[in-house]
């Protein structure tokens, strides 16, 4: 079956290149064209290894990549599983589920695009990795698993046009924990573990009155500043602080909407950029730097 | 929100202390974005007379001009034109610092120096509302050497840009700001004491009429006469312009304060214009169409996507019929206020939150009243709000009279959520030590109204918490509002442990392997758009139907990636031409399929698990790696296939050349192979990029080949050891016997694939066979075009003895009869 839509696939890709060469080479006989290829033919599986030019240095892995990696051993360490989920989502998972109904002025927090897919503004690409959490909420409910400990790592989109801290499509990781007797000060004290596990020792955290539909209560968490370590910077506006994510307990409505028996389980949830941390830890100076891939960037990390 | 400090301080004792203010707030979770700060260095500037004005020679955007400072007489040049012999203006002398830091200095301009500024208004920190000096000629007190800000009244003061949060509309205004505020820092508040007393209020009249009670839960109209429209007072224009509204009238400036102190929009009507003296509420009819006061037409009542069916629009009309305006966010032109106008009437209504959003959104106007609608007014708030408003307009209109014809109806309001909390629950769930009385003393200032009944807590919300949900949900929400108003810095912290261990999935672990190997094979990770602009699609095309966003951030950057290579050579073009010899890159990504192209396509779920019939897109997670060294080409990519799949212990997998059908695209027709496991699980492709492709990609290849190694894996099918199997776990016994070697060469057709030789070989040599390896590949000399030398090295041992010549022997007779049988000779 895979095959049959992969075959599929290739046919189609088949025709377009065809199309798209012949366009392309201005009508370049497609005989001359056949005749060159057929003169290049080659036979893969000669291919003696000795031969090749070996690799002599590594690679660089990127930035995010590797720091999504390093968010995610921490994680690990802290006994969180990592969970991944789809890019496309539909308005339920990334908005409804998670008690932001539609036109509700909360969405105003999330730009989205949506796809050209359906009805309009129901399939879209997903604008924070928290559609994972409903996911795994209802799976755990179907397979009568709860509880659940998890972070999901992924990309997002947003419809913001990039700057030098925004990218339209960045990298978020967000943690779950529904389980008996979660409390609010198992929140604070599971982001100040992660926080200084990941970023050293005399880097701290609290927590500012926020509002997000799908939790209450809710914070955004805030961080010792990296740059002048809590002494007050240009960075963190002198306040020796700055903002690294939102976080909070789990919404009643939504434990309401993936069918969670709310007066037996608690929980929270937090989230924050893989991208913004990576900026922050290596003082980026503009995050665009990430989509341009120029190697003497890339080769730093 | 701009709230000034000024402000603030009116209503409780607050003190100066910026920097200790905005912690509180922000841990009250009343963000301050930014401080701005008004009036300040303005302490050296004094008001001059302009005495004499003359032109400097070759000099025309600059005048010499010759003021009196009050001591005597001074040389300034100066750039504005606004301002003639007699006028009084700023001066700020040789010394002053300006607001900014900007230090004046003697300075030599054009020849003439230049002894002081003579300043704008912007130049002084203050609203720049028109070109050109500050001319101070109608300010009462103002005369040469006069201070300035003294003459002006200008209190130096510090105005907080406030975000307020969605579930916080009581604090849409200074009134609940400062409550808010006061209640954390132990502070008494004074709020305005309203002189204007209401008449009763009717429950019906002819002035007022609610059609759609469900989404206007009340509606207050009052009448004023005696109204002269002017300019209000300078303390209440200085208010609007420091939260960032322009002062228009005294009326419209009257209604805007109420806003922003209480928090309750009101709008105000030139009851002339009001057709039949009264005003009705109803819903817009499906395509009606108004022209709001910015002059945009606008059509109401209609779907839209996202925003539901219209039908909840609500329209103010006069008791005529013809429409004033949209309820709750902008009114038409027709019965504003005018200069002219003698009577008002004041509409303060409460709407239905999301009908005004959806409103909002939909007609894409947000204005300061549908910000606050769409929070969640306070319904109780009207009758205060009123005589407010009345208070104002009597500052400057001592005339002005409220009508005994008031009317306020009713409609449909929810009543303030009643939320009955278990002390010990909440102090387990917020981790904190509260007993009722600490409960109470952070609820009741913030209005709440608390009872105790031993464990239990029963709480009556303000009608200003329309945030505040019902039980079972308001649970939640009166915790916030505990744990917020404790401080959640204040709150203690606990370190939860579970039994399940952490951990990665196979697929996770897998994909941390893969990217490790790549980079051991000299390829660096890139992150390539999933968005692809046109000029991409364009060049390396997408599979099947493009899945287009339909709202673009630009409209040439719309289609979703259906794989890694357009991105890829991309960047491999742009590091070329940055004279970089040594590209060798790959991505690790997610990439779609149009649901068309699927033979089951991934249906959405909705509440509860169930299937829906909205069509997802496949997606799928790739692995490309792109080789544009110099000398990488489809052989580069095979090794890094081998590496790939040595590496990862996969049972080997058949690599055969693509026939037409299959081919990728943008890969190599002749140079290209697919990689297929023995169940004939699809699992890439290997080989090099159409030449075409490269040619129009416009990379620069270093050399003279135009030739770029390509390898593409399904990851997901790669993490499927059901369909791609690793090789057994046991370790296999290595033989104590010494092991022994031979090499066969044979004259191959080229129709016969080096594999295929090799694979007879090894069914020919099991057994013994511990490796085999081609060692040489050679074209031409003796050889016909059609045919090559493949010579193979092949490793035999025994786990049970040493082989001896006759085993070998046989082997080798086996091998050469294996290969002669696909049209092979063995080469002399």
């Amino acid at each position: 079956e895979q095959k049959r839509e992969l075959g599929a696939l290739i046919h189609a890709a088949q025709e377009q290149l065809t199309e798209a060469v012949s366009v392309r080479r201005g009508g370049l006989e497609a005989k001359a064209r056949a005749q060159e290829l057929e003169a290049d033919r080659l036979d893969l599986s000669e291919t003696i290894d000795s031969q090749v030019r070996p690799a002599l240095s590594r690679g660089h892995r990127h930035l995010v990549s590797q720091t999504r990696d390093a968010l995610e051993d921490v994680f690990c360490a802290m006994g969180f599983s990592v969970a991944d989920g789809p890019e496309v989502e539909t308005d339920w998972y990334n908005f409804e589920a998670l008690n932001i109904p539609p036109a509700h002025p909360a969405r105003g927090m999330w730009d989205t695009f949506y796809l050209d897919l359906g009805e309009a503004e129901t399939v879209l690409l997903r604008t924070h990795t928290s559609p994972v959490q409903i996911h795994l909420m209802e799976e755990a409910v179907q397979a009568n698993s709860l509880p659940i400990h998890a972070v999901m790592p992924g990309r997002c989109f947003r419809r913001d046009t990039p700057d030098a801290r925004h990218l339209a499509a960045f990298h978020q990781i967000e943690g779950l924990v529904v389980d008996r007797d979660i409390t609010f000060a198992d929140l604070a004290g599971t982001i100040e573990t992660f926080t200084t596990a990941y970023f050293g020792p005399d880097i701290h955290s609290r927590l500012r009155p926020a509002y997000f539909p799908f939790t209450e209560p809710s914070a955004e968490y805030e961080i010792t500043c990296t740059l002048c370590r809590g002494a007050g910077c240009r960075t963190c506006s002198m306040t020796g602080w700055i903002e690294l994510g939102g976080c909070g307990m789990i919404d009643p409505a939504v434990f309401e909407a993936v069918g969670i028996d709310s007066r037996e389980w608690s929980g929270f949830a937090f989230g924050f950029g893989i991208d913004r941390c990576a900026q922050m830890r290596h003082q980026i100076p503009d995050m665009r730097a990430l989509i341009e891939n120029d190697l003497r960037f890339v080769e730093q990390f | 929100m701009k709230i000034s400090l000024s402000w603030l301080n009116e209503l409780a004792p607050f003190g100066d202390d910026v920097a200790a203010l905005t912690d509180t707030l922000d841990d009250l979770g009343l963000l301050v974005e930014g401080i701005e700060r008004s009036g300040e260095g303005l302490e050296a500037v004094i008001v001059a007379r302009v005495d004499k004005i003359s032109a400097i020679e070759g000099a025309d955007r600059v005048r010499e001009v010759s003021v009196f400072d009050g001591e005597g007489q001074l040389t300034i040049v100066c750039g504005a034109m606004n301002f003639s012999v007699g006028d009084l203006v700023p001066l700020a002398p040789v010394g002053a610092v300006l607001p900014g830091g900007f230090e004046i200095t003697k300075r030599k301009m054009r020849g003439v120096e230049s002894n002081g500024m003579l300043c704008a208004a912007g130049e002084l920190g203050l609203e720049d509302s028109a070109d050109g000096l500050m001319v101070l000629n109608s300010i009462d007190g103002a005369s040469p050497g006069a201070s300035f800000s003294q003459s002006l009244g200008i209190i130096p003061d510090v105005i907080f840009d406030i975000t307020v949060e969605g579930n916080r509309p009581d604090a849409w205004s200074v009134h609940g700001v400062a409550r808010d505020l006061a209640a954390r820092m132990g502070l008494a508040l004074t709020l305005p004491i309203a002189q204007t007393q209401l008449p009763t209020p009717k429950a019906d009249g002819a002035s007022a009429k609610i059609e759609a009670a469900d989404l206007c839960g009340r509606l207050c109209v009052a009448k004023l006469e005696g109204i002269v429209v002017g300019p209000s007072p300078t303390w209440i224009q200085r208010r609007l312009s420091a939260s960032g509204m322009r002062p228009i009238n005294n009326v419209v400036d009257a209604s805007n304060l109420v806003m922003l102190e209480m928090g309750q929009p009101t709008h105000p009507y030139d009851l002339a214009g009001v057709d039949g003296g009264g005003i009705v509420v109803r819903r817009a009819k499906a395509g009606e169409v108004l022209t709001t006061l910015d002059g945009v037409s606008r059509t109401l009542g209609l779907a839209r996507p996202g925003v539901g069916t219209g039908e909840d629009d609500l329209v103010i009309t006069a008791a005529s019929g013809s429409v004033l305006g949209v309820a709750g966010i902008m009114g038409g032109a027709s019965s504003e206020i005018a200069a002219s106008s003698t009577s008002v009437l004041l509409e303060l209504a409460y709407f239905d939150a999301m009908a005004i959003a959806k409103t909002s959104k939909a007609l894409g106007l947000r204005t300061e009243a549908s910000a606050r609608f769409e929070r969640g007014c306070d319904p109780r708030i009207i009758e205060a709000a009123l005589c407010r408003f009345v208070d104002l307009v009597k500052l400057s209109c001592p005339s002005a009279s409220l009508s005994s014809d008031l009317v306020i109806l009713e409609g449909e309001t929810s009543e303030p959520a009643k939320i009955e909390i278990s002390l010990a629950a909440m102090n387990r769930f917020l981790g904190t030590q509260l007993d009722a009385a600490g409960v109470a003393t952070l609820l009741e200032p913030r209005l709440f109204s608390c009872q105790v009944d031993g464990d239990t807590l029963s709480v009556l919300a303000p009608s200003s918490r329309s945030d505040i949900r019902p039980m079972p949900f308001g649970v939640a929400d009166l915790y916030e509002e505990i744990a917020r108003t404790a401080g959640y810095r204040a709150m203690a912290r606990s370190y939860p442990s579970w039994s399940e261990p952490g951990g990665l999935s196979i697929q996770q672990q897998l994909r941390r392997s893969l990217r490790e190997i790549c980079v051991g094979l000299g390829c660096s990770e890139v992150w390539t758009p999933s968005i692809l602009p046109d000029k991409l699609v364009d060049l390396a095309g997408i599979v099947g139907p493009a899945l287009k966003i339909a709202n673009p951030l630009s409209s040439d950057e719309s289609t979703l990636r259906t794989g890694m290579l357009a991105g890829m050579l991309q960047v491999a073009q742009r590091n070329l031409e940055r004279q970089r010899s040594d590209v060798a890159l790959f991505e690790l990504g997610t990439v779609f399929v149009h649901p068309a192209n699927m033979s089951e396509p991934r249906l959405a779920r909705t509440a509860g698990g169930s299937a829906s019939n909205t069509v997802l897109p496949g997606e799928q997670e790739r692995l490309s790696l792109l080789f544009a060294r110099e000398g990488d080409d489809a052989k580069t990519a095979v090794v890094a296939w081998r590496t790939l799949e040595a590496s990862l212990g996969l049972e080997p997998l058949v690599m055969t050349p693509v026939v037409a059908e299959e081919l990728p695209l943008g890969c190599h027709p002749t140079r290209c192979a697919k990689l297929t496991s023995a169940s004939g699980a699809l699992l890439g492709f290997v080989g090099e990029i159409d030449p075409a492709l490269i040619d129009a990609s416009g990379i620069a290849l270093v050399g003279e080949r135009r030739r770029i190694g390509w390898l593409d894996i399904h990851v997901d099918l790669l993490a499927d050891v059901g369909q791609i199997p690793r090789r057994p776990l046991e370790a296999k016994p290595i033989s104590r016997f010494p092991s022994a070697a031979f090499d066969l060469a044979f004259v191959v057709p080229n129709k016969v694939l080096a594999s295929t030789l090799e694979a007879a070989l090894v069914q020919a040599a099991a057994g013994p066979l511990e490796s085999i390896r081609l060692f040489d590949v050679f074209r031409g000399g003796q050889l016909g075009d059609d045919e090559r030398s493949l010579a193979f090295e092949l490793r035999l041992s025994s786990i049970e003895k040493t082989l001896s010549d006759a085993d070998l022997g046989e082997v080798r007779a086996a091998c050469i009869a294996a290969a002669e049988s696909l049209g092979a000779s063995l080469r002399n």
